[in-house]
């Protein structure tokens, strides 16, 4: 098995940084901004893309995390997942936009499973999406709004995504 | 997971991760939008050969907030009356495309049985069979313990609690499938009861008590369980009088004021008010009875995800 490390933890931040002023940009400020982040390390993401914004603009962006196993749309053909934790802030979701933000985006369904989440949290005004890893392969309509570093990759690799908070380092590995 | 029939097929850790699931399925009870999609086209059969009100109710809600069919069987009005067997009751059901039978019954074993023979490929959930076994009773009661004991209770277990479970012990299920599961979970489990109604082989001679005064001094628990006196399943007389019982056994306005402060009780349902426990008791700061009812949903939803979402291969 060979691995290559794609992003350093210089770049890892980079990249986290470039993708909070590009959510900033288009929203035009931080105005009814919501971030949730998929578990788990897309929670992660959430959070510390928070910490760019507060840090750039004062601004206190609201996070959450949002689980999306039990959407998914392969619960039938898996052994029985374990389900994260989701948290959405005590505002609510509707009349806001929505900042979904994953590590890695590959075939699309997960975040096709958080939309439908999202559904039966209340009626986000419009949803984005922010990624770390956009790796190709996609098997429905889906896209990013804000991408980290796009990725072509072969479907036989692995991407690893290392983050500080749960390995202990921040980098991303291809592994093949 | 593909069968649900004793609380004695979790260990520690097992338990503690439905402890957990269920705490994330509490979450969506908690929205405004209480459903899930994600057992969309499965069928969960109640097979009830035994009044109940919480416990099929309960089932049906969670199945429901998951997007599963739901079929109630009750034994009355149907065909059980007309003699029809247990086994051919449920092949019936299984060929209408049950995947899951929630059974109660009066036989103690009825669901060991049933998924232990080739009569039905469903799995099966014990909702209580007879006095052996009612482990989503046991699942729910964990989690409201677990629930007091501290705000974030994710992961923990009970090491360390001292439950009391008062009461008709040698007929309940409830007391049988508790002892099992907290006893895993680390708690320490006592047992209150009338000599004729306590069997000592299932605890050491030192966690059984006969007068519940006593009991409530010696063992200080932090949670006291009130067991239903249950008349239909006492063929002979175990003690003289319902009035003596309660004066005894029953939890009072007297004794609920040498509990800790902290101590919460717990009943199964559904209560004899004046019999077991009093008003006072039952309705005080200290009852958690609607919590468990609360949490029943919960547990129970994660029982049917685990044992529904797997694919072919059940973990």
């Amino acid at each position: 098995m060979t691995k290559r490390t794609v992003l350093s933890a210089d770049d890892l931040s980079r990249a986290i940084t470039r993708i909070s002023h590009e959510i900033l940009e288009s929203n035009h400020g931080a105005e009814n901004l919501v971030l949730l982040g998929i578990p788990t390390r897309g929670v992660i993401l959430a959070a510390r893309i928070k910490a760019v914004v507060k840090k750039h603009s004062g601004e206190d962006l609201l996070a959450g995390s949002l689980d999306v196993t039990l959407y998914r749309d392969d619960l039938a053909q898996q052994p029985t997942r374990g389900i994260g934790i989701t948290s959405v802030p005590p505002e609510g979701i509707t009349g806001k936009t929505v900042v979904l933000v994953d590590d890695v985006l590959y075939s699309g369904r997960t975040v096709r499973a958080a939309l439908d989440a999202l559904n039966d949290h209340g009626r986000p005004k419009s949803v984005r999406l922010a990624v770390l890893v956009d790796r190709g392969h996609r098997e429905l309509p889906i896209r990013a709004d804000f991408v980290g570093k796009n990725l072509p990759t072969s479907s036989s690799e692995h991407i690893g995504v290392k983050l500080l908070e749960i390995d202990g380092l921040d980098e991303v590995v291809i592994e093949s | 997971m593909k069968h649900l029939l004793s609380a004695d097929q979790f260990d520690r850790n097992q338990a503690v991760a439905i402890l957990d699931l269920a705490e994330d399925m509490a979450e969506v009870n908690d929205r405004d939008v209480k459903k899930l999609p994600t057992l969309r086209g499965k069928t969960v059969v109640n097979l009830f050969f035994e009044d109940s009100t919480r416990t099929r109710i309960s089932f049906e809600l969670a199945a429901k907030r998951l997007s599963a069919d739901v079929i109630n069987f009750a034994a009355k009005g149907s065909s059980i009356s007309k003699g029809e067997s247990l086994k051919d009751t449920a092949q019936t059901l299984e060929a209408m495309g049950a995947d899951a039978i929630v059974l109660r019954h009066s036989a103690s074993g009825s669901a060991l049985r049933l998924a232990n023979t080739d009569w039905v490929d469903s799995s099966i959930i014990n909702a209580g069979d007879g006095s052996h076994e009612h482990p989503t009773q046991a699942l729910l009661d964990a989690m409201t313990i677990r629930r007091s004991i501290g705000q974030d209770s994710r992961g923990a277990d009970l090491a360390g609690i001292r439950v009391l479970i008062v009461g008709d012990i040698s007929h309940s299920r409830v007391a049988r499938s508790n002892l099992i599961l907290l006893t895993t979970l680390g708690a320490e489990v006592h047992f209150c009861a009338p000599a004729t109604l306590a069997p000592r082989s299932l605890v050491g001679q030192d966690r059984v008590h006969y007068l519940l005064d006593d009991a409530i001094k010696e063992v200080e628990p932090d949670v006291v369980m009130m067991l239903r006196v249950q008349q239909e399943r006492m063929s002979a007389s175990f003690f003289p009088t319902e009035r003596e019982y309660a004066r005894v056994w029953g939890l009072n306005k007297s004794r609920l004021s040498r509990l800790g402060p902290r101590t919460i009780i717990l009943h199964p349902g559904p209560m004899n008010r004046g019999l077991e426990i009093d008003a006072t008791s039952a309705d005080s700061l200290n009852s958690k009875v609607l919590d468990q009812v609360r949490n029943g949903v919960s547990i129970r939803m994660a029982v049917l995800y685990s044992i529904l979402s797997g694919g072919e291969t059940h973990a």
